[in-house]
């Protein structure tokens, strides 16, 4: 069970880590216009120009392994459910470093999302 | 009326980024099952990267998985990081759903309600506005 927690840690950290910097480059490139194939592929080469997403990138790769290997030791309605932790950690994350100005009622909303994760993880 | 359709368009890109998370991982754990346990020691952590390069599932899911990177990606380019994330966490039960009917997974009854509670709090999140860093730029 210790080893589960010590890889929920490490994924937790790690995909917050990259989707905090993942966003902070994104807002700093604009939004996508439209779905097209080629405006999918001129987003994306604006994005490969910012250091923000490379910095997310090794970050996201890290997180990316340390559920391949949660997955590998224990089913995925407990492995998914228990990643949601990150909600916790993004949001202060948005409030602090993205400025993010996040409201009584959504705190709420984020607290009842935390709750039921942890009901979930109870039942492991 | 700004507003309901930039609610829309978020909540729209949200499901598709539920759609392409939930098979994702689903086929994750498929390719997973297949390749085993992984250890953590260095030749176990190779074996690991051997394996799952080599297997076409994980791949498969990657494609899924990037399609998910997508959506989130341009949702988080309109919409603030704190609603894009929590409104997503719809995934979550849909994926225990799926682990029941795919994968067939045992799931309690406190899990189903760890799972709608789950449900209630993205509902109340929908109920907030989207963007509320409109206009701000983000220092250099």
């Amino acid at each position: 069970m210790i080893k589960i927690i010590v890889m929920l840690g490490l994924l937790i950290c790690s995909g917050t880590g990259g989707e905090i910097a993942i966003t902070y480059g994104m807002k700093r490139i604009g939004e996508l216009e439209g779905f097209h194939p080629r405006s999918i592929l001129q987003f994306l080469g604006r994005a490969m120009k910012s250091g923000w997403v490379w910095l997310a990138l090794p970050l996201m790769a890290v997180s990316f392994y340390s559920l391949l290997i949660l997955l590998s030791w224990a089913p995925v309605s407990l492995v998914i459910p228990s990643s949601a932790f990150s909600y916790v950690v993004g949001t202060f994350g948005a409030k602090h470093l993205l400025r993010e100005d996040v409201t009584p009622k959504r705190w709420l909303g984020v607290g009842l999302v935390f709750l039921g994760v942890v009901l979930v993880l109870m039942t492991g | 009326m700004h507003e309901h359709r930039l609610r829309f368009k978020t909540l729209f890109t949200v499901f598709l980024m539920v759609v392409c998370a939930n098979t994702g991982d689903l086929l994750l754990k498929r390719g997973m099952t297949r390749i085993g346990a992984v250890h953590v020691s260095l030749e176990g952590l190779k074996q690991a990267i051997l394996a799952t390069v080599q297997n076409g599932t994980i791949w498969l899911a990657i494609l899924f998985l990037l399609g998910f990177t997508i959506f989130y990606m341009s949702a988080v380019s309109w919409a603030d990081y704190s609603y894009v994330m929590p409104a997503s966490a719809l995934g979550y039960a849909t994926q225990t759903l799926l682990a029941i009917l795919v994968l067939h997974e045992a799931v309690t009854l406190k899990r189903w309600i760890g799972v709608f509670v789950i449900c209630f709090g993205v509902m109340l999140v929908g109920q907030t506005k989207p963007n509320t860093t409109k206009g701000q730029q983000m220092p250099s």
